[in-house]
């Protein structure tokens, strides 16, 4: 269970005091991928980022860093952290990702 | 054996005074006036070697509350002071200061905010941070100021409240009068006697211990955390109280959160807050030498603002007039507005608001006894005409 989810379940009487957090480095627990409302989709016609010319601009460009390099010219998505921004869809050169409604 | 010594301060020095007996680490300030003899005195004392206390010269007053906060969270006893647009500029980490419950002990010297710009006693400054969670106390006289201090930083370290203090003291009025003041007879400096204990923190930033401190809060938890602030916050008047009763047993003066004075049989009554009192204390003396059956309330605690001792204080009267030296635009005086929400749903007094001493305008007892004669005149007709009457204008 993420300190999230525990802290979820507490009433405000059972928070910590002054909206700490009482242990360190929890920020990797915090999944902002819930503030999504558009997730990115690989556009389906094009094959793309598969390829040896996979260009990385959405990889260097995502603000989450939630384009993650399974292979050298494979990527997916980490959707715990893709706050669903869309610069990756816009920016893709070849318009390989597209976004839909959550 | 320690004496105590009786002392001509102005309240400037008597509240520097206190604040070295307290034995702060950290001070962060920045000069204004009328409060800059507060931290200039300080400064002397560190720079004399008389206070041993890390003092931070900042850049503006944004800065020294940043660091007053910075210097909470890790343990340390923190101080400084402001006034006015001093206060104004800082406003965004006091909030923050409350929120987080770190406590810091803060003495404002009443200014009027600009503009126009005025360097006198008002009580703008500070209303402008009633809503900030801060506990807010406000001073009569020099003595109290003295005390006051002394009682804030038991108050704001007692793990209970953890939350910072604001003492007020009027400008002027009081910072730059000298007036005697009866210093604390201390064995122990290291812990007053054992009246203050040496800050053992709520919750601290610790390396060996790491929590984390300053974070984001939507709205799942942005709402609760708020509540636990309130609750905090509303419980602190038991801790003062208690606080003035240890201070009181031990030192012979007791400040209570609200004193009335002479209300066993008064028919009107007015609402004071900070140096005003004793000038409505004169009146008061004056009127009742005339037969007129009158009497005053002293509030000294407004944040947490004390419903019940303040209802109870009232007893009897039937009209009650309340003193705000200042106004919140667009409705009435911050003060007026909180007592009358303390008399909803009572058959209670006529209550009305009295609007004074902005900017330094002169609080005599002449005005005193206009504000009486207006309250003999609102109970004689069995309503308030008028609810919010500016006094002393020019005008009017
Ligand atoms: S939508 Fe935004 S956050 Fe999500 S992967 Fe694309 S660039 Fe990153
Ligand atoms: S920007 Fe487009 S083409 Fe370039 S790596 Fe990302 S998905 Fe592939």
């Amino acid at each position: 269970m993420t300190i999230q989810d525990e802290y979820r379940k507490k009433g405000w009487k059972d928070l910590p005091p002054g909206g700490i957090v009482d242990r360190p480095a929890t920020a990797r627990d915090y999944k902002t991928g819930t503030w999504r409302a558009f997730r990115p989709i690989r556009n389906k016609d094009k094959k793309i980022c598969q390829n040896p010319e996979a260009c990385l601009v959405c990889w260097i460009l995502c603000p989450d860093a939630a384009i993650i390099r399974v292979e050298p010219n494979e990527l997916e998505f980490d959707m715990d952290y893709c706050k669903g921004c869309g610069v990756c869809a816009l920016e893709c050169p070849l318009k390989a990702i597209e976004m839909e409604q959550e | 054996m320690a004496k105590a010594k009786v002392l001509g301060m102005m309240g400037d020095f008597a509240v520097a005074e206190a604040a070295k007996l307290c034995n702060p680490d950290v001070i962060a300030a920045y000069p204004i006036t009328p409060q800059t003899i507060i931290v200039e005195r300080l400064a002397e004392f560190v720079a004399d070697g008389e206070l041993d206390c890390d003092y931070i010269c900042v850049e503006s007053e944004h800065s020294a509350m940043s660091a007053c906060y910075g210097a909470s969270a890790v343990g340390a006893r923190v101080y400084t002071a402001t006034a006015s647009q001093g206060l104004a500029l800082m406003i965004e980490i006091v909030y923050i200061t409350a929120s987080a419950r770190f406590p810091v002990v803060m003495t404002i010297a009443n200014r009027a905010l600009s503009g126009p710009i005025n360097i006198h006693c008002d009580h703008s400054d500070a209303m402008l941070a009633r809503d900030s969670g801060w506990i807010q106390v406000f001073a009569e006289d020099c003595q109290e100021a003295y005390d006051s201090t002394i009682q804030a930083f038991r108050i704001a370290e007692d793990k209970r409240v953890s939350l910072p203090v604001m003492n007020c003291l009027d400008g002027f009025v009081l910072s730059h009068s000298i007036e005697p003041v009866t210093t604390l007879p201390i064995e122990d400096e290291e812990t007053l006697d054992g009246f203050l204990p040496v800050r053992d923190p709520l919750y601290k930033l610790d390396v060996d211990a790491p929590i984390a401190q300053g974070l984001l809060a939507l709205p799942e938890f942005y709402m609760e955390i708020k509540r636990g602030q309130q609750e905090a916050h509303l419980k602190s008047i038991d801790v003062i109280k208690e606080v003035i009763q240890d201070f009181g047993d031990r030192w012979g003066r007791y400040w209570p959160v609200v004193e009335p004075y002479q209300m066993d049989d008064a028919e009107v009554a007015v609402v004071t807050i900070g140096s005003s009192t004793g000038t409505g204390r004169a009146a008061v003396d004056e009127l009742r030498a005339e037969g007129k059956k009158v009497g005053l309330v002293k509030l000294r605690c407004f944040r947490p603002f004390p419903v019940k001792d303040i209802q109870a204080g009232l007893k009897n009267a039937g009209a009650v007039g309340v003193c705000d030296r200042s106004v919140s635009f667009g409705s009435t005086g911050p003060v007026y507005a909180d007592m009358a929400g303390a008399m909803v749903g009572r058959s209670g007094p006529i209550v009305k608001n009295f609007i004074i001493g902005l900017g330094g305008k002169d609080i005599t007892i002449d005005t005193f006894r206009t504000m009486y004669d207006n309250l003999y005149a609102d109970l004689a007709k069995g309503e308030v005409e008028e609810p919010v009457e500016w006094i002393g204008v020019r005008g009017e």
